[in-house]
């Protein structure tokens, strides 16, 4: 949850709350923070379909993937090292904004912000513990994918798995981010083909970005799955941790930041 | 407009001129037009009219949850929506809020940790939930799923998060809307005790105009504005009627034909 704390205090609280904004409050309780994680967690815990899915399905398609690309295993090596990273991203992003949808029209998140909750609590315990079922779900598939599909691997595993929670904060806060303009859960699900799918044609999955059509290309530039595929693809050719690499875990990350600040200000303590 | 407290201490509520403008763009709707009311303390005070006429929209002033909000509106002694109110002020709206996907206890458990954070307070926290199980009857379906329940007891749950911490000042949007007539009379029962034995503050809607003889004081609305306020007994003496409902109408009657005079068209 540490990194979530910088991003939110600054934009929230002024603009909300126009005849209260004097009031200093500490932008993090950890005591609310972690109460709201074991509160997410304990709903997920009555839906034991949902936890299958979401650790099943990625773990599925990777072996799937793996018989697809039989007869060439490079193949399969590029094309799921970045699965690893989609994957989380993904999944965290329709449970986030379903999740959040949920709070918004169930009425508790109005109930939330009338008690002494801060909104950087409620996003850090959402994002604490989606950020917990997504390292499940990485550590499952990606040790599938090293030790029983042989997705060849140069660099160390866990910076796989430190790019796949990025990617998975980087989910929560677009699914964070959008279910403030869903109305329903209908719409909240076709924000994924419309923030997803254009990221998934231009992050280098189907074509290297380099031989894409200038104007995609430079698009591609500015969309953060491109440097979360990128990332992934660095652990897979390099043994230590190159430029590129800190590059893009770093721009991975500030965008995650970025995207909850903005979400966080999705959050009206006053209803107009 | 009369009060009839003149001694009583500083009132829960204090509004002058409290108006709300709702809706974007370029059409927003005035919801409530400059009104005046104070809610005395310990007391229960009926705010009442038809649907529609701005009462969950007051309310949500009063709680601090509704934007546009401008003239004079103190709670406890703070403008209203001020930080340091948050924890004093219970608030239940029309439709439960509250986890379907949680057991009761897992519910209470929750928001008793936003009010109450910390590992030292679990004690607190734990007597605190009970007691709110108990103030609603809720105690034998504590281990079910909200989501599970019949309409009437979880919009008891959601009551019984708003008994959370003892607050001095309860806002309950229509808590009785649906209920059969003994759980009525028993939410009745519980509100008379808060006032009571606690001390609190309640500010309770309803459309149900027999639910108003129940009140201390009333508050009666229509389309934006405050047409009375005043004691049940006063209100009957005053208008000459025999039940709050009538006299209601009567206040409507006199209001329209006022509105008539002063704009014929």
């Amino acid at each position: 949850m540490s990194p979530t704390t910088p991003a939110t205090p600054a934009t929230p609280t002024t603009p909300t709350a126009p005849r209260t904004g004097r009031a200093p409050r500490p932008a993090l309780s950890p005591a609310r923070t972690t109460a709201t994680a074991a509160r997410v967690l304990r709903q997920l815990t009555h839906d034991p379909r949902s936890i299958a899915l979401m650790l099943l399905v990625p773990v599925l398609m990777l072996t799937l993937l793996r018989y697809v690309f039989d007869g060439s295993p490079r193949t399969f090596d590029s094309v799921g090292a970045s699965l690893l990273g989609i994957f989380p991203l993904i999944t965290m992003f329709l449970i986030t904004s379903i999740a959040t949808l949920r709070e918004r029209t169930g009425g508790t998140l109005e109930r939330l912000l009338a008690m002494p909750l801060g909104k950087a609590d409620l996003i850090a315990g959402y994002a604490l513990a989606f950020g917990t079922m997504a390292a499940l779900q990485s550590v499952l598939a990606t040790g599938l994918a090293l030790w029983l599909l042989g997705l060849d691997v140069v660099g160390s595993p866990w910076l796989l798995l430190l790019v796949a929670l990025l990617d998975a904060l980087l989910g929560t806060a677009l699914g964070l981010f959008v279910s403030a303009f869903a109305a329903s859960e209908f719409q909240a699900v076709q924000f994924m083909p419309a923030v997803i799918f254009p990221q998934l044609l231009l992050c280098g999955l189907f074509a290297p970005r380099a031989t894409m059509q200038p104007v995609l290309e430079g698009l591609s530039n500015v969309l953060p799955m491109s440097y979360a595929v990128d990332g992934m693809s660095q652990v897979l050719t390099h043994t230590d941790m190159t430029a590129d690499f800190v590059r893009d875990v770093v721009v991975v990350a500030g965008c995650a930041l970025l995207v909850l600040a903005l979400g966080a200000a999705t959050l009206r303590r006053r209803t107009p | 407009m009369m009060n009839n407290q003149a001694a009583a201490p500083a009132p829960a509520v204090h509004a002058r001129g409290l108006t709300v403008r709702r809706g974007t763009g370029r059409a927003p709707r005035t919801v409530l037009q400059g009104v005046d009311f104070d809610v005395p303390r310990g007391r229960i005070t009926g705010l009442l009219g038809p649907s529609g006429c701005g009462k969950t929209t007051l309310m949500r002033a009063v709680v601090g949850t509704q934007a546009h909000v401008t003239g004079t509106l103190d709670v406890l002694g703070r403008p209203a929506g001020h930080p340091a109110l948050r924890s004093r002020i219970g608030y239940v709206t029309q439709a439960p809020s509250v986890y379907d996907d949680l057991t009761v206890r897992q519910n209470l458990d929750y928001f008793a940790a936003v009010l109450d954070p910390g590992r030292a307070a679990a004690d607190r926290r734990r007597a605190d939930v009970a007691r709110a199980l108990a103030d609603v009857d809720l105690t034998g379906h504590a281990d079910a799923l909200a989501g599970r329940l019949s309409g009437g007891q979880r919009s008891r749950v959601s009551l019984a998060v708003a008994l959370l911490g003892t607050p001095e000042l309860l806002v309950l949007d229509e808590p009785t809307v649906g209920l059969d007539p003994v759980l009525r009379r028993d939410l009745w029962n519980l509100f008379h005790t808060l006032a009571a034995e606690r001390g609190a503050t309640l500010l309770v809607s309803s459309h149900v105009m027999d639910e108003a003889e129940r009140c201390h004081d009333l508050l009666l609305m229509r389309e934006g504005r405050i047409l009375a306020q005043d004691t049940p007994d006063a209100l009957r003496a005053r208008t000459a009627s025999a039940t709050v409902e009538e006299g209601f109408l009567r206040l409507v009657d006199e209001a329209t034909a006022r509105a008539a005079q002063e704009d014929p068209r």
